[in-house]
C-alpha cells in the first residue's frame, strides 16, 4: 500500500486538484444560474411549483446517462462534464432559494413595499439577504453532491479522481479505488468546511442575533 | 390636503370592500378609520398609498391625483406604519430608520443626522442605532416603526392598527407619544383601529365605517354627543366596555381550584379549613361536587354564636359562571357586583374552579410582564383558597 501511494502520490494529488476544479466551476455556474432564477420564481407560487416539480423529475435522470447525453452535444472532455454537473445541482439550490424567499415574514416584505422599494430593490435588499441562510445550506448540499458526481465525469474524459476509480475497476485494483474514494470524501468535507466559512461571513449579522 | 372622492374597491364581481368613500382630510389632522373587522377600513387606508389599487374613485394629495403618480414614488412620499412593525431584521436600527431616505439617495451625513434626531424623538438612546431589531422589545420596535415612517419628512403618515399588537401599558405610552409627535410636527396622520377609546384619545376626526361605507365622519365629541344611528351608538358602547380586557378566551385559564367543604360537614370543620388556608370564604358542595352555596366569615361568626349547623347558615344565592363562558364577562361581574370571587361550574353545576380578584390581578400581571421574566407563582397553599 505504501508502495502504491509512493508511486501514485503525484498523480493522486494532481487528479484531486482537477476533481476539485471541475466541481467548483460547476458549482459556481450552478449558483449563478439557480439563485437569480430562484429569486424571480419565488414571486409566483404556481410557476415556482411547476418549475420545481419539473426539475425534480429531471433530477431522476441518472447522472451517468446525463453525462453520456452530453457527448453528442458537446463532445468529450471537461466542458460537457461541467455543463452536465451544473445542470444537476440546479435543483437543490433553486429549491432552497425559492423556499427561502417564500418563507420571509410577509410583514417585512410588506414594509419594504410600503416604503416605496421597487421590485428589484426588494429582491436585492430583502429577498436575497433574508433567504441567504437557506440558499447557503442548498449550496453546501450541492457542493457535496457535485464532488461525488464529478467522479463519474471521468467516464466522458473529464479527468479527476474518477480516473483512478475506473482504472481500479478495469485493473481490479481495490487499493486504487479505495484511495480515490477516500480522497473524494476528503474533498467533499473540505468544500463543506470552506463553504461553512463563507456562510459565516455572508449571512447578515442581524439574523444571527437572538435575544 | 388629502381628498378622497368616491373611493371604491370591489373584489371579485360583487364584494364591495370599500363602497364610495368620500372624505376630506385637512393638513395636520389626525383621522381615525374605525369599524369592525371586514368594514373595509384597512382596505381604504391601503388604497391611499396604492398598496391596494382602487377599483374606482379619486384620491388627491394637494391637488395631485395619486392615480397619475408612480406608485413607488407615491409610497416614498407617504409614511406607513404596520401593525406587525416589519423592521428589516438584517439591518441595524439606523439602516431601518433611514430606509426611505436611502431610497431617495440622501447623502450619508444627512441620513446620520436624521437617524439621531428621530431616535431622540421617541425617547430611545442613540446607542440603539447600531443594534438590530431582534435586540429590541416589541414596544421599542414599534417606536422605530413610527419614526421610520417620518424619516423622509413625509407629510402624510398612514398607520394600520399600529398599537394593536402591544400590551396595554406600552400601547398607552406609544399612543401618547404619537399624539405628541403629531402635534409637534403638524403632519397629517391617518390611522386604522378597532378600539374606540384609542380613536377618541388620538383622533381629531373619526370616520366610522361599516360594510365598506362611512356611517359617520365627525369629531369625537360630536360622535359621542350625537351618534348618527344605532350602529354608532352600539359601537361606542360596546367598545368602551370591551377595551383593555386581558386577552384570554374562557374562564378556564384563569380559575384556581377552590377549597370546599361537604354540606354534611360540621361548622367547626369548615372553620378549621378556613383558618388553615387563611381564606375568608369557603364553597359548599354535595358528595358529587355539585355547588350548593358558600359561607363567609360573617356567616360563621353568626353561626357559631347561634350554634347552628353549616347547612342552616350557608348562603344559597350564589352567582356562578359556566366553564365555557368568556373571561371578560366574569370580569364585568366581579367589578360591577363588587363580589370577591365567582365560582366556575360545568353544565351540570359541578364545581370545577374559582375566579378571584387575585387571579385576575395575576392575569393582568402576566399579560404585561409575563414574557419578560418568570412570574413567581404564589404560594400553593394560597392557590387553593379564596384570597381576599
Amino acid at each position: 500500500m505504501i508502495q502504491f501511494l509512493n508511486e501514485n502520490a503525484a498523480g493522486l494529488f494532481e487528479k484531486s486538484i482537477e476533481h476539485f476544479f471541475i466541481s467548483m466551476i460547476s458549482l459556481g455556474i450552478g449558483i449563478l444560474i439557480a439563485v437569480p432564477i430562484g429569486l424571480f420564481l419565488a414571486k409566483n407560487k404556481r410557476l415556482s411549483n411547476m418549475v420545481l416539480t419539473t426539475a425534480g423529475v429531471l433530477q431522476t435522470v441518472p447522472t451517468i446517462a446525463l453525462l453520456a447525453l452530453m457527448i453528442p452535444l458537446f463532445g468529450v472532455g471537461k466542458t460537457p462534464a461541467i455543463i452536465a454537473l451544473s445542470v444537476y445541482i440546479l435543483l437543490p439550490i433553486l429549491n432552497n432559494t425559492v423556499i427561502g424567499v417564500q418563507n420571509i415574514d410577509s410583514n417585512v416584505k410588506e414594509a419594504g413595499k410600503s416604503m416605496g422599494m421597487t421590485n428589484f430593490q426588494m429582491m436585492k435588499s430583502i429577498d436575497l439577504p433574508l433567504a441567504l441562510p437557506l440558499i447557503m445550506s442548498g449550496i453546501r448540499l450541492a457542493s457535496v453532491y457535485v464532488i461525488s458526481w464529478a467522479t463519474l465525469a471521468s467516464y466522458i474524459g473529464a479527468g479527476g479522481l474518477g480516473d483512478f476509480v475506473f482504472n481500479g475497476l478495469n485493473l481490479y485494483d481495490p487499493l486504487m479505488i479505495v484511495s480515490a474514494a477516500v480522497l473524494v470524501t476528503a474533498l467533499a468535507l473540505i468544500a463543506d468546511y470552506l463553504l461553512s466559512l463563507v456562510e459565516k461571513m455572508t449571512i447578515p449579522k442581524g439574523l444571527k442575533i437572538s435575544r | 390636503m388629502l381628498s378622497i372622492k368616491g373611493l371604491t374597491k370591489v373584489y371579485g364581481r360583487k364584494t364591495k370592500a370599500v363602497d364610495n368613500l368620500s372624505i376630506e382630510i385637512e393638513d395636520g389632522e389626525f383621522v381615525a378609520f374605525i369599524g369592525t373587522s371586514g368594514s373595509g377600513k384597512t382596505t381604504a387606508l391601503r388604497m391611499l398609498n396604492r398598496m391596494i389599487e382602487p377599483t374606482d374613485g379619486v384620491v388627491t394629495i394637494n391637488g395631485m391625483e395619486t392615480k397619475k403618480m408612480d406608485p413607488v414614488e407615491l409610497r416614498r412620499k407617504i409614511g406607513y406604519v404596520l401593525q406587525q412593525v416589519g423592521l428589516l431584521p438584517h439591518m441595524t436600527i439606523k439602516e431601518n430608520i433611514v430606509l426611505v431616505p436611502k431610497l431617495l439617495k440622501w447623502p450619508q451625513e444627512r441620513k446620520d443626522e436624521k437617524a439621531k434626531e428621530l431616535i431622540k424623538l421617541v425617547d430611545l438612546p442613540e446607542s440603539f442605532l447600531d443594534r438590530y431589531p431582534s435586540e429590541l422589545s416589541g414596544g421599542q420596535q414599534q417606536r422605530i416603526g413610527v419614526v421610520r415612517a417620518l424619516a423622509a419628512e413625509q407629510d402624510i403618515i398612514l398607520m394600520d392598527e399600529p398599537f394593536g399588537a402591544l400590551d396595554p401599558i406600552t400601547r398607552d405610552t406609544l399612543q401618547d407619544l404619537v399624539k405628541e409627535l403629531q402635534k409637534k410636527l403638524g403632519k397629517t396622520f391617518v390611522f386604522v383601529t378597532h378600539d374606540m377609546d384609542e380613536a377618541i384619545k388620538l383622533a381629531d376626526k373619526i370616520c366610522i365605517m361599516s360594510h365598506g361605507k362611512v356611517v359617520q365622519y365627525d369629531t369625537p365629541d360630536n360622535i359621542l354627543k350625537n351618534p348618527a344611528n344605532d350602529f354608532v351608538r352600539d359601537f361606542i358602547g360596546e367598545n368602551r366596555l370591551i377595551q383593555d380586557r386581558p386577552n384570554m378566551k374562557t374562564v378556564e385559564k384563569a380559575m384556581i381550584i377552590p377549597k370546599t367543604v361537604n354540606i354534611d360537614d360540621s361548622l367547626d370543620h369548615a372553620v378549621s379549613i378556613m383558618r388553615e388556608y387563611r381564606i375568608d370564604t369557603i364553597l359548599i358542595t354535595n358528595k358529587s361536587q355539585k355547588l350548593l352555596g358558600y359561607l363567609d366569615i360573617e356567616d360563621i361568626k353568626e353561626g357559631v354564636r347561634k350554634k347552628a349547623e353549616l347547612i342552616d347558615i350557608m348562603q344559597r344565592d350564589i352567582y356562578r359562571v359556566n366553564i365555557n363562558s368568556k373571561l371578560q364577562d366574569s370580569v364585568r361581574t366581579i367589578l360591577k357586583r363588587n363580589v370577591r370571587n365567582v365560582p366556575v361550574v360545568e353544565d351540570d353545576n359541578k364545581l370545577v374552579g374559582l375566579i378571584t380578584r387575585a387571579s385576575l390581578v395575576d392575569i393582568v400581571y402576566d399579560s404585561i410582564w409575563g414574557d419578560d421574566e418568570e412570574v413567581q407563582t404564589s404560594d400553593p397553599s394560597k392557590d387553593i383558597g379564596v384570597d381576599i
